[in-house]
């Protein structure tokens, strides 16, 4: 199956892309997806431990099941300032 | 400017707009608030001794309107009166200008200041939005904490700050 893949940010900036599209097997999760990428692109992979996800514009766990069609969109880090 | 109560935006952001729509009668608050909190968040000339030139700011704009309305449901969830309005700019933003814009409307002030502090500090926890900062020398995106709506310790801490 087919999945849109979108990265924000400095994941945007490394990957030197906004927008990919993948194929991937029947029962893969976004972490499936996100380990794919990172393979392609090395330098996102010290972003495993950090990044979230969203699929079809929703938050979602990396656990998450996908489906054929699915949009995946990578998160890095949000500023998250405390003052 | 939006005529949302919940919008990512490249125009200026300006409260006058975001009070209107907390002040309307109707809605889910019963009638016209007697107290409006409002917050503006503006770029910092100086940010971590850098002489800051300007700020880009980049969203994943329609999960960040999800999440300004996850907010909101957290907001009512917690004070029932309150009605929230809240903007966010993105793109090009020089020193001064305006990131962030929040009115809370209800009946009475505790709830109106409570409900606003609340709700910057949790669209700095889960709003997809991130700042590149230009600076004196250099640039660099801003990066604090991964984004988890479900993170009850950041929501109760968001909580704790809104009531000291």
């Amino acid at each position: 199956m087919r999945v849109t893949i979108r990265l924000f940010a400095r994941l945007r900036e490394l990957a030197r892309r906004d927008e990919l599209t993948r194929e991937v097997g029947g029962a893969a999760t976004v972490a499936d997806v996100w380990g794919a990428l990172a393979r392609e692109f090395p330098a996102l992979e010290p972003y495993t431990r950090s990044v979230s996800a969203a699929v079809n514009d929703d938050y979602s766990p990396m656990t998450r099941a996908l489906a054929n069609g699915d949009d995946v969109a990578f998160l890095p880090p949000v500023s998250g300032g405390r003052r | 400017m939006s005529s949302s109560r919940f919008a990512v935006t490249s125009d200026r952001l300006s409260l006058e707009p975001l009070i209107g729509l907390v002040s309307a009668p109707g809605d889910a608050a019963p009638g016209r608030p007697g107290a409006v909190a409002t917050f503006l968040g503006l770029v910092r000339e100086r940010n971590l001794g850098r002489r800051v030139l300007r700020l880009e700011y980049e969203a994943h704009e329609r999960l960040a309107v999800r999440a300004f309305e996850r907010i909101d449901a957290e907001v009512r969830a917690r004070w029932p009166t309150v009605r929230l309005a809240l903007h966010h700019r993105v793109g090009r933003l020089e020193i001064g200008e305006a990131s962030v814009a929040i009115a809370a409307g209800s009946p009475h002030r505790a709830e109106a200041f409570a409900a606003c502090r609340y709700t910057i500090e949790r669209v700095k926890q889960i709003a997809p939005i991130w700042k590149h900062e230009y600076f004196e020398g250099g640039d660099v995106w801003i990066e604090g904490a991964t984004a988890d709506p479900d993170d009850e310790q950041a929501r109760q801490e968001a909580l704790g700050r809104s009531c000291a």
